[in-house]
C-alpha cells in the first residue's frame, strides 16, 4: 500500500510544479485520529487530567495528606479555607486528595501496562516468530493462565506479602500480559512469511535483530491499541483492590480508596463520593473512546 | 464428541493440581500467618494452635495431608470461623452467589444479546449510537462506583416512597433484597453482551450464507434469527463461559457493598482475616468452575457452528 494519498485536499491543491510529499502510514493515522472529533477530545481531556494530577497539588494551600486542625469534619466548599471542594470527615482537603489519588492510579495504570507490554510482546513474538515446539509450550502456558482465577491471585499476593505499590503493579502487569501475547503472536505469524523478513534473513539477520527490528515496528500499531485499552482495565483493577481494603495503604490513596471513603460517608456527603467517581469515570471513558479511535486510525481496514 | 469432554476433563486435573499446589506453597512461604492478630497470642497457645491446624509438621507433609483431604471433598477447618469447615461456608454462601449470579446472567442475556442486534441491524443509525453509548457507560463505570450510587437513589433518595429498595439487608433472600445486588452484577455483562453481539452480527450478516438465504427469498425476520445469530452468538458464548463462572463464584464488591453472605465476600474477609484454607477453598471452587465452564463453551461452539469438529 503506498503512503501517498492522492485523493486528499491537499492532493488536488497540488500543482504539477510542485513535488508530491510522501506521506507515511503513521502520518496518515495521526490524520485519521485527529479527524476523529470523540478521539482528539478523549486525548486532550487525557492530558488535561494528567497534568491537574501531577502539576497541580503543589499549587494548593493543602497537601493530601494535612489535616486541617481546625475543620476536623466534613466542610462545605469555599475559596477562603482554601478547601475549593471542601473537605473529608477528617478534615483532609478533598481537590488535594483526588488529583494525587489520580497521580497513584495513572501511575499504577501506566507501570502495570508497561510491565503486561514487556512480557507480552516478548513472549508473543518469540512464539509467533521461532513457532514449532516454543509456540505449543508458550501458548499452552498462556491458554493454562487463562484458566486461573487470576484476580484471586493478586488478591492473595497482596494479603501476604504486604499491600505495597511496587508488588501491586507487578502483579497486575503479570496478569494482563496474557490477551497481548496471543494478538502479539496473531500479528507475527502473518508477518514472518512476507517477503522483507525473507529479504532481512537472506541479508544475514540473526532472529532476535529480525524480531526487534522488522517484525516488533510493524506489530506497533496493534499493540498501541491494546494499550490504551489496557490501561483502564488495569485503574479498574487497582480500585477494585483499594476499593474491598487490598490494594494501595494509607496515608497514600487512589481512586479506588477514595470512592471506598466516599461511600461510607455519601449519606452525608455526596461530593465525597462523586468527585472522585466522576473523575474516575471520566478518565476511563476517555481511555477507551482514545483506543477505539486508534484502532479505527491504525486499522483502517477493521471500519 | 464424548471422548473430547473426557479429554478436556483429563487435562483438567493437573491444571487444578498445578493452581493448587501454587496456591499452596505461596501461602505457606508468606510472612506471618493466621493467629497474628491485634494482641500477640501466648507462644504455649500459639503452639497448641499450631498443632491442632497441624502447622507445626513440615510443609511436604501438611501440603500432602491437604490432597490427601481434597481428594475426599475435605476444605479442612476454617482457620477463622473456628467451627465451621471451609466445606461448610461454602456450603452456604455459594447457593447465594449462584443465585444472584445466576440472575443477574439471566437480566444479561435477555437485555444485552437483542439491544446488540438492534444496533446492528440499523448500524450507524441514532438507536444505534445511543445503545452503544449506554453500553460503553456500563462498561467504564465499575460497579464499586454504580452500586453506591444506586443506593444513594433507590435506598436513601427514595426512602419513605413505593420505590424504595433496601440495601444491605439479605432478610433470607426475599425479593425486594435480591433486586439492586442482581441489577448492579448484570450492567457490565448486560453492556459486554450488547457490544459483542453487535460486532459479531454485523460481520455474520455480511457473510455469503446471509446472502444466499435471502436471495432464496427467505423472510429477512427468518434470516436473522436462523442463519445470522446461529453464528453470531459464538463469541457471546465465549464471553459467558468464563463470565458465568466468575458471577457464580460471587462477584466480591457487590457481596462486600450489599453485605450479601456469599462467597465472594467469604473470600475477601478470608484474605483479610488471613483464613488460608477458605481462601484456598474459594480459589479452587472458583478455579474448577471456570475449567469446566471452558469445556462446555467448547461443546456448545459444536452446536452454533456447524464448522466445528471435535478431534
Amino acid at each position: 500500500m503506498s503512503g501517498i494519498n492522492l485523493a486528499s485536499p491537499h492532493g488536488a491543491a497540488l500543482t504539477a510544479a510542485q513535488d508530491v510529499e510522501g506521506r507515511s502510514l503513521w502520518q496518515d493515522a495521526w490524520r485519521r485520529l485527529l479527524a476523529n472529533r470523540a478521539a482528539l477530545a478523549s486525548l486532550i481531556v487525557l492530558i488535561v487530567v494528567a497534568l491537574a494530577c501531577f502539576i497541580l497539588p503543589s499549587f494548593l494551600p493543602w497537601s493530601y495528606e494535612q489535616i486541617d486542625w481546625e475543620r476536623m469534619e466534613a466542610n462545605p466548599p469555599s475559596i477562603e479555607t482554601g478547601h475549593y471542594l471542601g473537605t473529608d470527615t477528617l478534615g483532609r482537603d478533598l481537590l488535594a486528595r483526588v488529583l494525587f489519588g489520580g497521580q497513584i492510579s495513572l501511575t499504577v495504570g501506566l507501570l502495570a501496562t508497561s510491565v503486561a507490554l514487556l512480557i507480552g510482546v516478548m513472549i508473543g513474538a518469540v512464539a509467533g516468530f521461532i513457532g514449532g515446539r516454543v509456540d505449543q509450550v508458550l501458548m499452552r502456558f498462556v491458554d493454562l493462565m487463562y484458566a486461573v482465577p487470576l484476580t484471586f491471585f493478586v488478591i492473595i499476593l497482596m494479603v501476604l506479602f504486604g499491600r505495597n505499590f511496587i508488588l501491586m503493579f507487578l502483579a497486575i502487569g503479570c496478569i494482563e500480559w496474557l490477551t497481548m501475547a496471543r494478538i502479539v503472536r496473531g500479528q507475527t505469524l502473518t508477518l514472518k512469511n512476507k517477503e522483507f523478513i525473507e529479504a532481512a534473513r537472506a541479508a544475514g539477520g540473526s532472529t532476535s535483530s529480525i524480531i526487534a527490528r522488522h517484525i516488533l515496528p510493524n506489530v506497533l500499531g496493534v499493540v498501541i491499541v491494546y494499550v490504551t485499552l489496557t490501561i483502564p482495565q488495569v485503574i479498574l483493577i487497582e480500585s477494585f483492590l483499594s476499593f474491598l481494603g487490598l490494594g494501595i495503604q494509607e496515608p497514600m490513596t487512589s481512586w479506588g480508596m477514595l470512592i471506598n471513603e466516599g461511600a461510607a460517608e455519601m449519606e452525608s456527603t455526596p461530593r465525597s463520593l462523586l468527585v472522585p467517581a466522576g473523575l474516575m469515570t471520566l478518565a476511563l471513558f476517555c481511555f477507551n473512546f482514545l483506543g477505539d479511535g486508534l484502532r479505527d486510525a491504525l486499522d483502517p481496514k477493521e471500519r | 464428541m464424548l471422548s473430547f469432554v473426557a479429554r478436556r476433563l483429563l487435562i483438567a486435573i493437573p491444571t487444578l493440581w498445578a493452581i493448587i499446589t501454587v496456591c499452596f506453597f505461596l501461602m505457606r512461604a508468606a510472612p506471618g500467618g493466621p493467629f497474628d492478630g491485634e494482641a500477640p497470642v501466648p507462644p504455649e497457645i500459639l503452639a497448641n494452635l499450631r498443632a491442632a491446624y497441624h502447622l507445626d509438621k513440615p510443609v511436604m507433609q501438611q501440603y500432602i495431608s491437604y490432597i490427601a483431604d481434597l481428594a475426599h471433598g475435605n476444605f479442612g477447618p476454617s482457620f477463622k470461623y473456628k467451627d465451621f469447615t471451609v466445606t461448610e461456608l461454602i456450603a452456604q454462601g455459594f447457593p447465594i452467589s449462584a443465585q444472584n449470579g445466576l440472575s443477574a446472567i439471566l437480566l444479561a442475556i435477555f437485555i444485552g444479546v437483542p439491544f446488540g442486534i438492534l444496533a446492528a441491524l440499523r448500524q450507524n443509525s441514532a438507536s444505534d449510537y445511543s445503545i452503544m453509548g449506554v453500553a460503553m457507560t456500563g462498561i467504564v463505570v465499575p460497579s464499586f462506583v454504580m452500586a453506591p450510587i444506586l443506593i444513594l437513589i433507590f435506598a436513601i433518595g427514595l426512602k419513605d416512597t413505593p420505590f424504595q429498595l433496601p440495601a444491605g439487608t439479605w432478610e433470607g433472600g426475599a425479593i425486594k433484597h435480591r433486586i439492586l445486588p442482581v441489577f448492579c452484577l448484570s450492567l457490565v455483562y448486560i453492556a459486554y453482551l450488547a457490544r459483542i453481539t453487535r460486532a459479531s452480527m454485523i460481520e455474520a450478516l455480511r457473510q455469503n450464507y446471509v446472502r444466499t438465504a435471502r436471495a432464496k427469498g427467505l423472510p429477512f425476520r427468518q434470516v436473522v434469527v436462523r442463519h445470522a445469530l446461529k453464528t453470531a452468538l459464538v463469541p457471546v458464548v465465549t464471553f459467558l463461559g468464563p463470565g458465568i463462572a466468575f458471577l457464580l463464584t460471587g462477584s466480591m464488591v457487590i457481596e462486600t457493598i450489599f453485605q450479601l453472605p456469599g462467597i465472594g465476600r467469604y473470600f475477601v474477609q478470608g484474605a483479610l482475616n488471613r483464613d488460608y484454607t477458605l481462601v484456598m477453598g474459594v480459589t479452587i471452587l472458583s478455579a474448577s468452575l471456570i475449567i469446566l465452564m471452558n469445556i462446555v463453551v467448547d461443546v456448545v461452539y459444536g452446536f452454533l457452528d456447524p464448522r466445528v469438529r471435535y478431534d
